[in-house]
């Protein structure tokens, strides 16, 4: 068994573009996924609206692809009514942080069971590259043409603040790390929140100076700053540099949790 | 052994969802359905069901939606404010064709309007709010024991036809206390199964597909785009939206003598009462004030489908007359089907039309 | 026989138990039918309460209390409120320790307050004191109705101190001198 398998074979071709960094981080979980050794008939998908959520489609195992901002609300029902169902919630930055950012903090603060794994591509991709609540101050939108005015979320410490379990940030760039941190995610109670920044070449590429896509991947490789030297550098009082995230392992912690299988 | 209890009208739609096996409960409090989801939280952990407060409408309709495809029998109650804001989500349960059950305890709108105070101004809102082109069943009940009762059926009806399906009280049924004699069980009709190889979303002769429970090896995928029959997103062919959106709406309205509950008094008469809801008390009232032949009544439980067929009845009706809690809302629906004067009896306000108004309205002039 | 009453005081009183307990003995215990409704809102909660049950030997159809015949007001904002208008033809119960006003039609002063604190020592049973008045003074339900319908709901361990309420009510209301009239 791989990744592959959990594919719907009858649903190719995709619909991500040439360069879209959501097909590593499907893949990514669904390793994570098959390393469980979960069955398919035990395990659900669900997503909200925009690219990230297209992807339980292209998976064999029952799934939900419900309406924009909404799916943790749905995923609460269904592992809610059968905890015996694995539940994982792949969404975006526009879907998870704007339309659904209620429904994120209170998934994190009643730490239910669920992972969602969030493909932040800091841009609305499927709708034409409109500003979202993760666009960095001054990258360009179709609706921020003169530069994002606004400051972005930060959703991993969103996340932590909000109660959950286990939350941890990578990018399309660490494949390796991300597909463990889904695996820690998964077997971890509780609301695991896993963020993957990708690419999206379209959308947000071309208009922000990223117009190969190997470039914007080495941009979220050489800005990715990890928790430990981040760690290092504060207890060192020296200062993060402004444009460097931190990726690793955020939190992990067993608060009391909802849903969990008996 | 049936009993007899003395309760409000929102106790008896809890217990009525209990009793029809009701096990998944995802709501936000609202004045003045919030004695359902207070029933339920203090009873559904006992029953072995799920309680769930959630962060606000949307997401308990979100909820239920998500429970159901785990085969739950769920639902949700709220009023005016929160119906609105499941306005998207009920849209989607009909477009997956998810049972599940809401009940709005209807409250004077629009906006906040009147909290405590009862209306039927949401009596078009359940048929067409959400966009698109859809069906819905909409049920209202004028006493306690319909509470109880329409809540039952209301489970039946929307897994039977895989639909989201409404209990339209208002806040005069849903408050008032009086008498009820307790069934001793509620039949349940359960959802049909997906025969397993065929297609998800293939309907036969009935237009409803069988359910293909979360969990259950189906592997279904499960979307509010236009899908095919197998469930997969097509949302650019137009044939196949259109031949998807009448199926939706056909196998309801297909169904409408089927899902029909009305009672019929004095069908010769020349001039005839419309009810729904808290007024047909009212109604009720003035007919037992003034036994007259001549006056008719056409009293509703199935609102939506409309049951059209109804008013055909009354052979030899000069006028239809129909008191609502609202500016007319129904009675639109009842002028497009007959030829002769429909007199709509409005009343806004939160009080319940009084027989002193009725009266008035029987002796106008034709 | 189509009884409406209605209760009013402050909130916190008991005014709407008294009511969904007259009507539940009604209904459980007289074999009669009964609609009980009230006034909800934040008004409801520190201000005056109200409510109103029907009582009837028939189904209740009309479930509105039009022309209230029975009144047990027991604090001065709810007779002010909703006792003032009363009809000449109605019968009201102050709570004399409370309502200073006076109404146009019959009327019976009980001491429901005062007897709860200084004889039971709980002023908190002074509605179950006027709901035992109200009954021995009208009949709208039976006593034994009434005792069942006030015991399935008073709170565990209070049943011995209400049944004591009820029953003082019932003397006092026997006792009280009808004002008619003038």
């Amino acid at each position: 068994m791989s990744f592959d398998d959990w594919y719907r074979q009858d649903r190719l071709p995709h619909i991500y573009c040439a360069g879209c960094g959501n097909g590593t981080i499907i893949n990514c979980t669904l390793a994570a996924v098959d390393q469980m050794g979960w069955k398919k008939d035990d395990t659900v998908f669900v997503s909200g609206i925009g690219c990230s959520s297209r992807a339980p489609g292209y998976i064999v195992t029952d799934s939900l692809h419900t309406t924009h901002g909404r799916a943790i609300a749905f995923a609460t029902g269904v592992k809610l009514a059968n905890p015996d169902l694995h539940v994982i919630v792949f969404t975006g930055d526009g879907d998870l942080a704007a339309i659904g950012g209620n429904h994120f903090i209170h998934g994190c603060r009643r730490n239910i069971d669920l992972t969602v794994v969030c493909m932040n591509n800091q841009i609305y991709g499927m709708t034409g590259g409109q500003g979202s609540p993760t666009t960095p101050k001054g990258c360009l939108s179709s609706t921020t043409p003169a530069g994002c005015a606004e400051m972005p979320f930060d959703l991993c410490e969103l996340a932590i603040a909000a109660g959950a379990n286990y939350v941890s940030r990578w990018t399309s760039y660490h494949v390796k790390e991300l597909e463990k941190a889904v695996k820690v995610g998964l077997e971890t109670p509780g609301f695991s929140f896993i963020e993957a920044l990708v690419q999206c070449p379209t959308a947000f590429g071309r208009r922000n100076k990223f117009r190969q896509v190997a470039d914007h991947v080495e941009y979220l490789r050489a800005h990715s700053l990890l928790k430990a030297k981040s760690d290092r550098l504060l207890a060192e009082g020296k200062p993060i540099p402004e444009d460097m995230f931190v990726v690793g392992e955020l939190a992990r912690r067993n608060r009391p949790a909802l849903g969990v299988k008996p | 052994m049936t009993r007899i209890e003395f309760w409000q009208g929102n106790t008896a739609c809890a217990e009525g969802a209990l009793a029809a096996g009701c096990n998944f409960f995802g709501g936000y409090p609202i004045t003045p359905s919030t004695e359902v989801a207070e029933i339920m939280a203090a009873k559904m952990p006992k029953k072995g069901g799920v309680f769930i407060q959630m962060e606000d409408e949307i997401a308990g309709i979100a909820s239920i939606i998500g429970a159901s495809w785990t085969g739950a029998r769920s639902m949700t109650a709220t009023s005016g404010p929160g119906f609105s804001l499941m306005m998207e989500n009920i849209g989607y349960a009909a477009m997956t064709e998810t049972p599940c059950m809401i009940v709005n305890v209807q409250r004077g709108g629009p906006s906040t309007g009147q909290p405590t105070m009862g209306a039927q101004g949401d009596m078009m809102q359940v048929r067409f709010g959400s966009q698109g082109d859809y069906a819905i069943i909409a049920l209202c009940p004028a006493n306690v024991q319909e509470m109880y009762e329409l809540t039952a059926r209301a489970f039946n009806l929307a897994d039977q036809y895989r639909v989201p399906v409404f209990l339209m009280a208002d806040e005069i049924v849903g408050h008032m206390r009086e008498k009820i004699i307790i069934p001793d069980s509620m039949p349940q009709i359960p959802r049909r199964p997906l025969v397993k190889g065929t297609l998800p979303f293939k309907a036969g002769a009935d237009l409803v597909p069988g359910f293909p429970q979360f969990g259950k090896g189906y592997g279904v995928h499960v979307t509010g785009l236009t899908h095919d029959e197998r469930g997969y997103p097509a949302a650019t062919n137009p044939q196949l939206h259109e031949a998807l959106v009448r199926r939706l709406v056909d196998k309801i309205e297909n169904a409408r003598h089927a899902i029909a509950d009305f009672d019929i008094i004095n069908p010769d008469a020349e001039q005839v009462f419309i009810a729904y809801g808290a007024p047909v008390r009212t109604v009720q009232q003035v007919m037992h004030d003034h036994p007259d032949k001549n006056i008719g009544f056409l009293r509703l439980r199935t609102v939506w489908p409309f049951p059209e067929f109804a008013l055909r009845e009354f052979k030899n009706v000069k006028r239809f007359l129909m008191p609502e809690l609202n500016l007319g809302q129904m009675a639109r629906e009842v002028e497009r089907h007959v030829r002769v004067p429909v007199v709509s009896i409005q009343k806004l306000g939160g009080e319940l039309t009084t027989p002193t108004e009725l009266v008035a309205a029987l002796e106008a002039p034709l | 026989m189509r009884h409406e009453v209605r209760f009013s005081g402050f909130g916190g009183q008991g005014i709407i138990l008294s009511a969904v307990i007259l009507g539940r003995a009604a209904v459980m215990y007289d074999n009669k039918f009964a609609v009980q409704t009230q006034v909800y809102g934040p008004e409801a909660r520190g201000g005056a309460s109200m409510s109103q049950v029907i009582i009837d030997d028939e189904q209740i159809l009309y479930p509105k209390v039009a022309n209230p015949g029975i009144f047990v007001i027991m604090s001065q904002e709810g007779f002010e409120k909703y006792g003032a208008g009363a009809p000449k033809d109605a019968v009201m119960l102050v709570d004399a320790t409370l309502v200073h006003s006076r109404p146009q039609c019959k009327y019976l002063e009980i001491p429901g307050t005062r007897e709860a604190k200084q004889t039971l020592g709980k002023d908190i049973v002074a509605n179950i004191v006027m709901l035992g008045a109200l009954v021995a003074s009208t009949h709208v339900v039976s006593e034994a109705a009434l005792e069942k319908a006030i015991l399935d709901s008073v709170p565990k361990g209070t049943e011995t101190l209400n049944i004591k309420a009820m029953k003082l009510g019932i003397e006092l209301g026997k006792g009280a001198q009808a004002h008619e009239v003038t």
